[in-house]
């Protein structure tokens, strides 16, 4: 977090200086962990196995916040008797289909319950009753469908639909409760099982799961942060969920000092998310419709109408959002022009998108602000497809790689790409930096924060505001009079900011005002509470209404800390409704009473009937909370008084997903798609529901291969900024780290004969790059099961442009997906040897060589059963005849 | 924070030291020994408190803001790019192209009993061991450290600068003019702490001035202000030295007994820096001088022993003359 928030960290400093304790999990030593009271290295890519070691150290030795635990989470739902955990079907749950690749949660459900309950399978295409299109063969491009299957995003913010009221067995005895369920499955993750699979000593571990038991409680409460650390993995959601699941044992959500906060990987990814630059959801997390499953908008909310807790109110937010965006013309009778909105085929995903790009499909793409080039996975098949456009518009500050790749990328250097031959026309429009333009971040913490334009942008750069706005305009423009039914969406838009300057600046500030919604009479609403889905509101985003309440732009406010309280809901405007704590009913007991003093945050205030506290209450503000709310209830009216968890249709928070993950209801740990390693949880190797894309671009290392015996991660460094498009332009940053750099330990030095300062190739089966060599004793070997894991670490801000250049470690990235959401997986396995690489043509020759060592085709080796020991050591001899090959050359 | 005082043209009579004068005010220009206010002393009717930067380098994070805002406001050009291999220091050392340095200090944490007692903890850049790092004692520790010119309160560069370049200003602070500086360079052997230093193509001598123009306009220095764990602290030196002790005692509380303060003490052999640091070493370790001496402590001294040997001679001299006569 120093090492990449360094101004957060600011926030972590002064708890430190407050006597917290801080401990740092990552597998390189790094500016955080200088600081911490504690690091702990890991092999990347066995955080749940971490993480379960915990989620097992608290429920073997019960130190659960059982309070907590009964009331506040479906700890006590029983679960049907269909459902099959990994512990019965060797690293599976139920419901696996080998054939696509993918799960059917219906066994996953709560006793009870008729999976063909519309509810929750309308948004499901794998569910009963909805068309399935697996049969297009797995992993490939054809079957988004079957992997479709279960998208968590896909059901809103709210997550899937259950019914109201699973049984319960509070007294968490019954065999299929969930307790009992959670407690077998992780039974398994012993602190010596954490030391097999990830390195740590059991020591290490135990104070570890010492200190943050110790510090939970009534009285206490742990917070997590992390990065893309945790989520760039295929099983990337269940790594959070692990999470998730012990801060929930431990009660550390809903209340002070708690919670779970992801660090973005840019500014304003959270605001990103919220009015989504991603495919399949619309703003608010309301899903995007699909074309086969959502005729009208009455079929499109009715997965929500009338569902228990506050998501029931979907309609609204649909209505309010169609409102906003076509205005007048969006009318009862035309179903508010849900017609008008875009729908979802299949995966529309960024890989998915790029390997389209490769094989024709993709004919025109616009980069706002990214860099693929050098900053996703797979380089070269991002420039291969970025090679196969007819048109490519590219945004930004400066002239990036993902511009320029057609005359000097790695593929023209290797001769794979010639200038001449690529077809892509490439316009290069330059941007407004954040400084030069005015808008809102929103952070981690959901809080908006306004920043006003400093400066004029240089030259011809523009806001992105500005690009869209006069480029809608000008289609516009184009397409007046037309009669055609399909330009209707552009023509009905409402799209009249105030324009200001002679650069006819659109007013972000307006954006903001739209965003936030208006009345019937059209001035700015205060609350979602107030939206309506008769058409009389207007909402741009659901959960940022609120943010231009009493027509001032909350974002913008920012009274010092010192004038106001300790929760400082001044500064600034936090989604939704202002609440800084999210579930903060969670942070009463079920009485509604602090759980003490010391953490007293939000409680019922009997005497005047209402719920009070240093935040906005995230509950109904007169719900007591010996509320039960009758059966059949819909809605918020379906909230009980000890229901916190309000977005849920069950008011609980899931320890267990009975529906909505595509890979399993609880996490369970797999190895990365390339590991040096067999599981030593289970014979089932990898994720078995990840997304693999077999193709000649995306050639995978074989597992436990001894020509690829080690493992890299990639990382940032401090001083430079992702995929160096705002850092290696800048002499005062370039020379704070003047060049792409690899970091290893002493002991992988000595073993592949690497010099401090000196060269070293890197080579996976995709491609192999070269980094000078920093020999440093923050890279640290770990004995993991019987044999020691060296680790290759590589900052990964390097390309071909700027101040500073250097080979892209994103070169050697494969492109294996989480199930859920389509990201990659940062960890491979890869070899080092010392010098520079290969030049021109014999590079792709010194990479297929490598290929055919490892025996490896193009096509990713699939799931191999982890073998004892001793039945891969004719294996393991065989593949060291290649390393000892490889050292020869 | 204190208006701007102008600069007088002729400095006033040496004061006596008097009822008004807090105790340690001196009687004259003194070029070595504890003197408070150095601003009286440099010649400043009624000056604003002394400034100085407190440097806590327990919680800093090496994220090198301060270098970056120093250069974008102070316009200091680039050091240029090479790749150091001294963990992530690449700036290397303080000189006219950088006036802020944040040092990395990477050393393996070896078991107190394996330590030797002679082991100063020198930085090392040299491969750490390939038979280190595996068993589960064995750790490492980072130590970062924001260096800056000291401002001393006797500063040696100020004494021997024979332009005038070299002055002291109202806040206390040592700042080169470098419309004055005529390159001669005497002030680069003169400082102790080895901080001023000629830019090559230029000739000129180039350091941290306090960002005196940010003083004057009521601003704190653009590292401080770029500081994001407020490990570099900026105020009068008077509270900040309080603040400094409150804060080592605090961590001797916690058991943190390896914090010390380096620079703050009046009776070192600078007279105390007006900008000082909390260490979690010795100094060596972040490659400053354990004992710092103004470099001109001596001159009166060697002056009046010259003055002796002069007078001596002359006596000899006219011995000799006045010997013939006889």
């Amino acid at each position: 977090m120093a090492e990449c928030h360094p101004v957060g960290f600011q926030w972590v400093m002064e708890a430190k200086a407050r006597g917290a304790t801080i401990i740092h999990v990552d597998p390189r030593f790094t500016r955080t962990s200088a600081v911490a009271d504690l690091h702990v290295s890991l092999r990347a890519g066995s955080d749940i196995a971490m993480l379960g070691g915990l989620v097992n150290y608290v429920l073997s030795n019960e130190l659960d916040f059982r309070d907590y635990v009964v009331p506040y989470t479906n700890a006590a739902a029983i679960v049907g008797e269909d459902f099959r955990d990994t512990e019965d079907l060797a690293g599976l749950f139920s419901g696996y289909d080998a054939a696509s690749g993918s799960y059917d949660s219906t066994s996953w459900q709560y006793e009870g319950v008729q999976e063909s309950a519309p509810a929750a399978g309308q948004r499901d295409p794998s569910q009963p009753g909805v068309p399935d299109s697996s049969d297009a063969g797995a992993g490939g491009a054809d079957d988004e469908l079957a992997h479709d299957a279960s998208r968590s995003e896909a059901a809103g913010s709210g997550g899937p639909s259950v019914p109201h009221k699973p049984q319960r067995d509070e007294t968490l005895q019954h065999p299929r409760c969930v307790y009992q369920i959670l407690k077998r499955h992780f039974a398994r993750y012993t602190p010596e099982m954490v030391q097999q699979v990830c390195g740590i000593p059991v020591e290490q571990f135990l104070a570890v799961a010492k200190a943050i038991t110790a510090n939970s409680g009534r009285d206490k409460t742990t917070a997590f942060c992390y990065a893309v650390g945790w989520t760039h993995h295929a099983s990337g959601v269940q790594l959070i969920r692990t999470a998730s699941i012990l801060q929930l044992l431990l009660g550390n959500i809903g209340r002070p000092g708690g919670g779970i906060l992801a660090l973005r990987g840019h500014a304003s990814i959270q605001g990103s998310t919220d009015i989504p630059t991603l495919y399949n959801i619309l703003p608010g997390y309301i899903p995007m419709p699909h074309a086969a499953q959502h005729q009208g908008l009455a079929e499109f909310v009715a997965a929500d109408a009338g569902k228990t807790g506050y998501w029931g109110n979907m309609p609204a937010y649909a209505t309010s959002l169609l409102k906003s965006w076509w205005g007048d013309a969006a009318t009862a009778d035309n179903d508010y022009c849900f017609d008008y909105l875009p729908r979802l085929t299949g995966d529309h995903g960024t890989y998915t998108t790029v390997m389209d790009q490769i094989d024709g499909k993709v004919k025109g793409y616009f980069l706002v602000g990214e860099n693929p080039a050098v900053g996703s996975a797979n380089g070269k098949m991002q420039r291969l497809g970025l090679a196969n456009l007819d048109w490519l518009v590219v945004r930004d500050l400066v002239m990036i790689e993902s511009a320029t790749f057609w005359k000097d990328g790695p593929e023209v250097q290797t001769g794979e790409m010639r200038a001449d031959e690529v077809g892509t026309e490439i316009f290069f429009l330059p941007a407004a930096a954040h400084t030069e333009k005015s808008g809102s971040f929103t952070n981690t913490q959901r809080m908006l924060q306004w920043h006003h334009k400093a400066v004029e942008p240089p030259g011809d750069a523009t806001s992105d505001l500005s690009f869209y706005y006069h480029l809608g305009q000008r289609i516009r423009a184009k397409l007046e009079g037309s009669t055609d039914p399909m330009d209707r969406p552009l023509l009905d838009l409402t799209w009249d900011y105030p324009e200001e300057g002679a650069e006819r600046e659109p007013s972000a500030d307006a954006v903001l005002r739209e965003v936030n919604g208006t009345g019937p009479e059209g001035s700015a609403l205060s609350a979602y509470t107030e939206l309506k889905d008769d058409g009389s509101t207007r909402c741009g985003c659901w959960i940022y209404c609120g943010a231009y309440a009493d027509e001032v732009n909350q974002a913008a406010r920012r009274k010092p800390g010192q004038e106001q309280s300790w929760v400082a809901p001044e500064w600034g405007w936090a989604w939704p409704a202002n609440r800084r704590i999210l579930y903060n009913r969670a942070s009463a007991d079920p009485d509604g009473k602090p759980w003490s003093e010391r953490k007293a945050y939000v409680w019922w205030d009997a005497d005047n009937g209402t719920w009070t506290g240093h935040d906005v209450p995230d509950f109904i503000p007169d719900r007591a909370p010996d509320h039960v709310p009758q059966q059949g209830a819909s809605g918020p009216d379906a909230i009980g008084g000890q229901d916190p968890f309000i977005m849920q249709t069950d008011g609980k928070a899931w320890l267990y997903a009975p529906t909505g993950l595509a890979d399993g209801p609880m996490p369970a740990h797999y190895e990365p798609p390339e590991s040096p390693v067999g599981n030593p949880l289970y014979a089932q190797q990898n994720n078995p529901a990840r997304e693999s894309y077999p193709r000649r671009e995306n050639p995978l290392n074989p597992s436990q291969s001894a020509v690829f015996p080690y493992v890299f991660t990639t990382y940032r460094l401090t001083e430079h900024h992702t995929a160096g498009g705002m850092s290696r332009t800048l002499a005062y940053l370039s020379e704070l780290q003047p060049e792409f750099f690899c970091e290893v330990s002493a002991a992988l030095a000595e073993e592949r004969g690497l010099t401090h300062l000196g060269w070293a190739t890197i080579t996976t089966a995709r491609n192999a790059i070269e980094a000078r060599v920093l020999v440093t004793d923050r890279m640290r070997p770990l004995r993991v099961a019987d044999r020691v894991i060296h680790q290759v670490g590589l900052p990964y801000h390097w390309g071909g442009s700027g101040l500073t250049t250097g080979d892209s470690p994103n070169d050697l990235v494969n492109v294996t997906l989480d199930p859920n959401v389509h990201i990659q997986d940062k960890v491979g396995t890869c070899d080092i040897q010392p010098g520079r690489r290969p030049r021109g043509a014999a590079l792709p020759r010194h990479v297929e060589d490598y290929r055919r060592r490892a025996g490896g085709t193009a096509l990713p080796i699939g799931d191999q059963p982890s073998e004892p020991a001793g039945a891969q050591a004719g294996d393991q001899a065989g593949d060291q005849a290649g390393v000892q090959e490889g050292r020869r050359r | 924070m204190p208006k701007p005082v102008t600069k007088p043209v002729t400095k006033p009579e040496s004061r006596k030291g008097g009822a008004d004068e807090r105790q340690a005010g001196m009687s004259r220009q003194q070029l070595s020994g504890p003197l408070h206010d150095v601003s009286t002393d440099a010649g400043y009717a009624a000056p604003p408190p002394r400034m100085g930067f407190f440097t806590d380098t327990s919680i800093c994070i090496g994220c090198k803001a301060c270098e970056v805002a120093c250069k974008e406001w102070n316009g200091v050009p680039d050091d240029g790019l090479t790749l150091t291999g001294m963990s992530y220091d690449n700036t290397a050392a303080l000189g006219a192209d950088t006036w802020r340095h944040v040092a990395f200090v990477e050393q393996p944490t070896a078991p107190p009993a394996a330590a030797p007692a002679t082991d100063l903890g020198m930085p090392g850049f040299g491969p750490p061991d390939p038979q280190g790092g595996l068993e589960a004692d064995a750790g490492v520790r980072w130590l970062m450290s924001s260096d800056v010119c000291k401002h001393c309160t006797h500063a040696a560069c100020l004494d021997v600068c024979p332009t005038g370049a070299l002055f002291r200003t109202e806040f206390g602070t040592v700042v080169v003019q470098p419309d004055v500086c005529n390159g001669c360079g005497y002030c680069v052997p003169a400082c102790p702490y080895g901080v001023i230093d000629q830019r090559k193509e230029d000739g000129r001598v180039f350091k941290c001035t306090l960002c005196y123009d940010r003083l004057s306009v009521g601003e704190e220095p653009a590292c401080a202000k770029a500081c994001p764990t407020d490990s570099i602290q900026f105020g009068e030196l008077d509270e900040l030295r309080e603040r400094a002790e409150r804060r080592v005692e605090d961590l001797h509380s916690r058991g943190v007994d390896v914090a010390r303060l380096y620079g703050q003490d009046p009776e070192d052999g600078v007279g105390g820096d007006g900008a000082f640091f909390l260490l979690l070493d010795e100094p060596e370790v972040y490659g400053l001088p354990p004992d710092p001496v103004v470099t001109t402590r001596d001159l009166p001294d060697i002056w009046r022993h010259v003055g002796k040997a002069a007078i001596g001679l002359l006596g000899v001299g006219a011995a000799t003359f006045l010997g013939r006569r006889r």
